[in-house]
Order: C-alpha cells, then structure tokens, then sequence
C-alpha cells in the first residue's frame, strides 16, 4: 500500500538550546513536543501516536517518556536506527495514519551529549557484549570519524574526490548558518581554512566534522482531515523509503556508497517525482563525506561525481542548482544528541511553508527532500529518505 | 614508528566465538566457512550470513590480504591506524596496521597478520606491511 498522500506534517519544532545543563534529558523532549504541538495548533490529548528512537529515550520503549508526558496513546513505536531514526519515523508514522491505527502522531528527539561530555567523534563507545560484531570491532578502536574517514579514503582513491571537494560542503553550510542566530557555528568559513583545520581521522579535518550540541526537536503528522482543518501551510507526505546496508560477511566490502542508494529509489517511485523537481533537499552532515556520498546515493548526480558536484558553491541557496541544509545543518548549527534525521525534516518543512530565514529561503519551495545515515557508514547502517510537497 | 603501543582492550567472547579468540592466542587468524555455500565469511558466526546454513566452521586463513581503506585517528594517544583489510580468502575485516609509520599505509598495500597483546596478556588479530 502506497502512503502518498495520506499524512502530513503539521507541526514542527526545534529547540533553541545548544547546551543544556540545566535540563534532564525528559524535560527537552517534552519541551519540544509543546513546542511542536503549539506550532501545529494542537494540545497534548490530540496525540494518539507516539514515535521516538530507544536510543535517545531510556527505560522500555518510550514508556517512560509517554508517562513523564502524560500521553495517552493507542500508538507507539520505538524504532531505533541512530540518527536516521526520525526520518524512519515521518514514513512509519504515514503508515500507521493510513491503516488508522492512529490519529495525530508526534515524533520526538533530545539529547544532551555536550553537556554529559562526550566524546562523540574520537572515542569508540563500548557497547553491550550481546552485540554480535562488538567483540571483532570494538577493540581495533573504531569512532565515529575514522569510520567515516575510511569511507572517505576509500572514495578519494577510488574516484578522485579531494579534500577541497569536501571542504565545499562545509563552505555552504556555513553560507547558510550565517542567517541563523540559534547555529554553533555562524562564521563563514573558506575551503583553505577546512583543508588547513586540523587533521582529525585522515583524510577528514576537524571542519569536516559535525558539531556536539544538546537540544531536540518534534514533528506532528496527521491524516489529511486534520491538516486541512489547522492553520498552517499543508506540507504532505508524498514518499518515503528506508533500506539497511550491512557487510554481509566481509563479502564484497564497498564503502563507498550508502544505503540512500535503495532507499532514495524507494522513496522517490513513492513519491513520482523526479530529480529535477526538487527545490530544496536537506542531506545528513554528520561528516562532509557524509553529503557528497548521499547525494550520489540518491542519483542527484553520477556515482564518483559527488565531489563535482558539491563545488563552487552548488549546494549554496541563491548560488547552486541544490540548495542544501539552509539551516547550517549539522556542520554548523545543530546535531542534537548526535542525531541529525530531526532537524532535516524541521529545515524542509520550514522551506516548504516559507518560513526558512529569508536569506536562504528558495524561492517557489513546492517539493523537497530530507536523507539521512544513522549508525555508521563505515560498518552497517540505516539510510531513510522522506519527499514532501507543499499543497 | 610509535614508540608507544596499543594494548587491546578485552571483549568477553560470546557462546561460540571462544575457538575464535583461542586461535588468536596461539597465532592464527580463523574465519567462518560456509559448507552449503563454500564461502568463507568474517566475523566467523554459528550460521552462514549469505544462506543461514548452520552447517559452518572456522577456518584456519593464510592471513594475507591488501588494505581496502584506512584511516589514522590522529587525537588518539598512542595514534592508531584503523583498516579494513580484504583477506586472500575473499571476506574483508575491520582491523589495525601496525608496525610501520602511520603515515606511509596506502589502499592497495599487501599486508600480513600479527599477533598484539591485549589487556589481559592474550592476543589479538592485527595487519603489518608484508
Ligand atoms: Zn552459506
């Protein structure tokens, strides 16, 4: 069963906060779900469906934080897949409202990884010894940025793809995080300072990595009735796909794609549109290699072009032909709890409605698109694309 | 060449993964070997991942691969150079080079496997320069 069509994103809310240590972990989700539910024009006893990542909400299955929020649900779902979680969520939460398993759904994420200290790029984090692989991996040290990093030497090797290339990626992002007074990072930087930034896991540099912040975000989505019913501009659901790449045994090991390649098909048959018809497209920055990787992925551009084609400025609004994370992404404006999915969703619903700061706000936003990696592309991941369209 | 070594932090071995890690301390790398598919397979598992036969065993490999890609984490102390190494045999595996320069490893450079200590003084897979 398709679900084009048959929900929409009525509410979206990000958090202003960059560090928060004043503020439990429960608390940033509830205050992005009021803020969310403001947005759309909604209260809490509108909300039958609840769809957040265990990850990022301790204690069995969001039950926990249903009750710190008081929710009553005939709804929930807790499907974890790292940052790429809350992409997952917009394509299952259209699928529970098209089966009318649920009504008016929100979808939350929080984290606090700034101010708990956390070492999210450079120190492999022990996890439970049941995980099958840990004990083959773990040991030989493998971060968040070397694990990118080995995708990055490989597609450098592969296809030529140079650090400038990818510096080219943080460059626009920080065009865009210029205009936004919430970003971490709203100096534009030149591709000679992120090639001349320190060298974190070759061949990425420091300003090729994301930023640490705490903060969060919500979404509401809803059955088409009801978005016609509120106030705000209609941003409908026209596609989504998800796909997990892993390594199959060692066999035919190639990092040099992700799993966007299945899961952007999947998403764009759904949605029947084209390439060329997205207006705006808002791509997970967790690292630049990330970016340049996805966009190939998801066929904005030829395998081992990517690099190409995020140069001189093609992913900037107002100068490239794809304007890209206009919020300053992850690069250089948010990564709450080191989980990028929420905030692309908020960026594309902004851009969708008109509401992105007038600098970097595309002109005739009718169509965009939100991608994301979660887990480690490095090793095994879950990509997930969602498609929507202004009505 | 690190004058400072890493020593390997301890993983307790699951059900069925101990012949694995009893192998390393004696020297020797062992994969997973499918009968059904006659495939060997990294991480070495008690089913197939191409076909979930269970009709699998470890295998003694020749530990012989090329580097498939590589990066140097450099805040690390000591710094470490993290690998995937393709193996001979065909499956490619998460790893560490070892014993040279950190800033001389290329993709395409043949490597063999050596044998590092870990916390508890047994020992662990790792690549050098062949
Ligand atoms: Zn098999």
């Amino acid at each position: 069963m398709s679900t084009k069509g048959k929900a929409y994103i009525v509410g979206a809310y990000e958090h202003p906060t960059r560090k928060a240590p004043d503020k439990s972990l429960a608390q940033l989700h509830a205050e992005v779900a009021k803020g969310a539910l403001d947005d759309a024009g909604l209260s809490k006893d509108d909300i039958d469906g609840y769809f957040c990542a265990a990850g990022d909400t301790p204690g069995l299955g969001g039950n926990s934080f249903a009750d710190y929020m008081g929710l009553r649900l005939k709804h929930i779902d807790t499907t974890d897949t790292g940052g790429s979680s809350y992409l997952v969520h917009v394509g299952h939460a259209a699928q529970a409202i098209a089966a009318g398993k649920c009504n008016i759904a929100l979808v939350t994420l929080a984290g606090r990884p700034r101010s708990e200290g956390v070492q999210t790029g450079t120190n492999p984090r022990m996890g439970n010894t049941n995980q099958p692989d840990l004990q083959f991996e773990f040991p030989y040290g493998p971060a968040t940025a070397n694990m990118y990093a080995m995708c990055a030497m490989r597609h450098m090797h592969q296809y030529g793809t140079t650090s400038e290339q990818l510096a080219w990626v943080k460059v626009a992002a920080s065009h865009h995080a210029q205009f936004n007074p919430h970003a971490m990072l709203p100096k534009v930087v030149t591709v000679e300072e992120v090639v001349n930034s320190p060298m974190v896991a070759d061949p990425l540099h420091r300003l090729d990595c994301c930023v640490i912040s705490d903060g969060g975000g919500a979404l509401i989505v809803t059955k088409p009735e009801i978005a016609k019913s509120l106030k705000r501009p209609l941003v409908k659901v026209l596609g989504t796909g998800e796909a997990v790449k892993h390594q199959m045994g060692g066999q035919n090991l190639d990092l040099t794609f992700s799993a966007g390649r299945w899961s952007g098909k999947r998403a764009f048959d759904e949605a029947g549109v084209k390439h060329k018809d997205i207006k705006y497209a808002s791509i997970y920055d967790s690292f630049t290699i990330t970016v340049v990787m996805q966009l190939e992925d998801l066929g904005f551009c030829e395998v081992g072009q990517g690099g190409k084609f995020v140069s001189d400025g093609n992913l900037i609004s107002g100068v490239g032909k794809l304007p890209f994370n206009t919020d300053g992404g992850g690069l250089c404006n948010n990564h709450p709890g080191n989980r990028g999915g929420m905030t692309k969703v908020i960026e594309a619903v902004r851009q969708l409605r008109g509401e992105a700061h007038p600098k970097v706000q595309v002109p005739n936003c009718d169509i965009a698109l939100a991608h994301g990696t979660g887990g480690s592309l490095g090793t095994r991941h879950v990509g997930a694309t969602v498609i929507m369209e202004r009505e | 060449m690190a004058a400072e070594e890493k020593v390997y932090a301890v993983v307790p071995p699951t059900p069925g993964s101990e012949p694995y890690w009893e192998a390393a301390n004696a020297g020797k790398l062992v994969l997973g070997y499918c009968k059904a598919c006659e495939k060997s397979y990294y991480y070495p598992r008690g089913v197939c991942p191409m076909c979930l036969s269970t009709d699998v065993e470890m295998r003694e490999s020749k530990g012989t691969g090329t580097i498939y890609t590589y990066s140097v984490m450099r805040p690390a102390k000591p710094v470490y150079v993290i690998a995937y190494v393709t193996l001979d045999e065909g499956p490619s595996m998460m790893t560490n080079i070892v014993d040279c320069d950190p800033g001389a490893v290329k993709i395409g450079q043949k490597v063999k496997a050596v044998f590092k200590p870990r916390e508890d003084g047994t020992k662990i897979v790792c690549f050098a320069p062949a």
